[in-house]
């Protein structure tokens, strides 16, 4: 059945009105505060240990994002892996059940508008304000890094420092649709956070190493490459998994391969040796992909499912 | 179809999951008039008004809403109806003109006219002075009245208030029905539900009473009552005079006539018989001190139909 006039009538309004609630809330700026002093600190860390190791690489200022201060585990990637999920689940978890809560959402509704305009533009604001906030992370790192490392970043660094930030952009929008698809699915508010935050926590800590018991628990084959590829590709359910592939593959320009290493790939390879950036973007660019499609995914669910709610409370 | 009217329903139907709640109603409502919807909760009425605005679909039958199908052209539709919810909700932190705004964006006024819009409407229901208060600090009568100010802010042609006076106290109820009976002289039609029936009573036109999905009985209250309780009016009088029930109980149209008191009778007729029994008592030189009219109360129809439903004699 045709229905009369765009779907995507009143989406700015919708935008603006979110990103200006978004900007404003207190939520946002506690999210926002967390992650530059934990970023910062990280990547304090990381420059102390570059100065320390003075190593010579060609590719030392991606260091900053991938090097932790020994003996602590945490890099700037690391910190990004946990709480860019935290930062997109807190904007996310209530933004349709809390217009219902507040009683807005019939109202809203009833002006002329469809639903695609409002759950779109609350997309897109969030995602608007996630990506703006890390570009502002990103830039203050590349800034510092330029001020204590007193290097500059080759040109190559920075194609590969930029596609890492609009990875992290999509990494971020997987766990907004997530946040979202929940604030769709659960009327309370406390168990959309809930259900998403135990989702993260699952995808992210446990899957990863769940995966190979569940390959060795039901794999027919005892084929040991099997076993770990098998693994492997179950691992990559998670997003956390997928996110931190890319990164390898990026920030680190001599990784060759993100699965097991064939013997034919290291004839005549030189060990050690960068891979071309174009290289580097085959070798992850399932991932990313991967991530992006993982976010058109739950964000379709979420906008059959709300297509199809009832209005009222 | 009928040109003069705004709202038409044929055989609307409301099923969830198989399970019918609205049950092949029928009605239509016309330009300028005020229309009830009444009836327990979980009668029907919410959905049916969902319906009509294309907020839910519509199962089996279909509405025309000032010509409109809700399904096919529903933003044709809500662009010009207004809806005020049940219990309606603002965004707490933005003030009650940033709340109008950002709905009148999404009506996509231009910004002289909505600002123009946005302050005549918060004048006309009195709320001109708190326009840039944050709505959290708003009493429950306050934001029924800011609904209803959005309500003017689009010049809609139909009103739709769901449950407009649940909750409210007398004062803020005389003053919002006061509103209401402003949109009526705008020549606005309004379709309201409610379940409080003395205070919508004195406001509707017409009156749907829902049952269990079902429109049990339409009409004008008048109507309502000669169907249920078979009277129409009551009528009291006081006069002086011999034989005075006598005369009245002649009187055609008269169904019963009881006495109250001394001089005092109260006249149950299924038309406005007050001429006519002031002609009678008058004509037989009696002295009439006190005549005056009232319709029976819409409390009274509602309990008498339940108890009929309740009691197996109606058959629903």
């Amino acid at each position: 059945m045709q229905r009369e006039g765009s779907a995507l009538h009143g989406l700015g309004v919708v935008i603006l009105k979110e990103l200006s609630d978004h900007l404003t809330s207190v939520r946002m700026r506690v999210l926002e505060w967390l992650v530059v002093l934990f970023a910062l600190a990280a990547l304090y860390g990381a420059i102390q240990q570059i100065r320390e190791t003075t190593a010579e690489d060609p590719f030392l200022f991606l260091k900053l994002f991938t090097t932790a201060r020994e003996p602590l585990p945490f890099t700037f990637v690391s910190f990004l892996t946990i709480l860019v999920p935290l930062v997109a689940i807190g904007m996310g978890f209530d933004a349709v059940n809390g217009e219902h809560n507040r009683r807005t959402l019939s109202r809203i509704l009833s002006q002329p508008i469809y639903r695609d305009a409002l759950l779109f533009g609350k997309f897109l604001a969030g995602l608007f304000t996630l990506s703006v906030s890390l570009l502002a992370l990103w830039l203050l790192v590349i800034g510092l890094g330029l001020f204590l490392l007193g290097l500059p970043p080759s040109g190559e660094e920075l194609a590969r420092a930029f596609i890492f930030l609009f990875v992290t952009i999509a990494y971020a929008g997987v766990w907004l649709a997530l946040a979202m698809l929940c604030s769709i699915i659960f009327r309370s508010a406390a168990t959309a956070a809930l259900v998403a935050l135990g989702l993260w926590l699952f995808l992210t800590l446990i899957w990863p190493a769940l995966a190979p018991a569940i390959v060795i628990a039901f794999a027919p084959s005892s084929d040991e490459e099997t076993l770990i590829l098998a693994a492997q590709y179950l691992a990559r359910l998670s997003p956390s998994n997928l996110f931190g592939e890319v990164v390898l593959a990026l920030l680190n320009p001599t990784t060759r391969t993100l699965g097991p290493v064939y013997l034919s790939q290291l004839q005549g390879a030189v060990l050690g040796a960068p891979m071309p950036l174009g290289e580097s973007l085959i070798i992850a660019w399932p991932q990313i992909v991967g991530l992006v499609a993982g976010t058109i995914l739950l964000f379709v669910g979420g906008y059959v499912i709300f297509q199809r709610q009832e209005v009222r409370a | 179809m009928s040109t003069n009217n705004v709202i038409e329903a044929q055989g609307l139907t409301k099923r969830y999951n198989g399970v019918a709640v609205v049950k092949g109603i029928s009605f239509s409502v016309a330009r300028g008039e005020i229309f009830g919807l009444l009836g327990p909760n979980g009668a029907g009425k919410t959905t049916t008004i969902l319906m009509l605005l294309g907020l839910s679909d519509i199962s089996d039958g279909q509405a025309r809403v000032l010509g409109h199908d809700p399904v096919r052209e529903p933003l044709a539709v809500k662009r010009r109806v207004g809806y005020l919810p049940d219990q309606v909700g603002f965004y707490d932190n933005l003030s009650a003109s940033d709340n109008l705004r950002y709905t009148a964006r999404l009506m996509g006024l231009e910004r002289d006219e909505r600002e123009r819009r946005i302050a005549s409407s918060l004048d006309h229901v009195g709320l001109a002075d708190v326009a840039d208060r944050p709505v959290d600090t708003f009493s429950r009568g306050m934001r029924q009245r800011l609904g209803l100010a959005e309500i003017l802010m689009k010049e809609a042609q139909i009103a739709v208030l769901d449950e407009p006076t649940s909750g409210l106290d007398p004062q803020a109820t005389a003053e919002l029905l006061q509103i209401i009976r402003n949109l009526k002289n705008r020549n606005v039609s309004v379709l309201l539900s409610s379940h409080l029936l003395d205070r919508v009573q004195s406001i509707c036109d017409r009156v749907a009473l829902f049952n269990e999905g079902n429109i049990a009985l339409l009409g004008t209250v008048a109507e309502l009552g000669r169907q249920v309780l078979g009277i129409g009016y009551y009528v009291d009088v006081e006069a002086e005079g011999q034989g005075v029930a006598e005369k009245l109980k002649a009187v055609p149209g008269v169904k019963s006539v009881e006495s109250v008191g001394t001089n005092h009778a109260r006249i149950y007729a299924e038309r406005d018989v007050r001429s006519d029994a002031a002609a009678a008592i008058v004509g037989n030189g009696g002295k009439l001190l006190r005549l005056s009219v009232e319709t029976p109360s819409l409390d009274q129809i509602y309990n008498k139909y339940f108890e009929n439903v309740s009691g197996g004699r109606y058959a629903a």
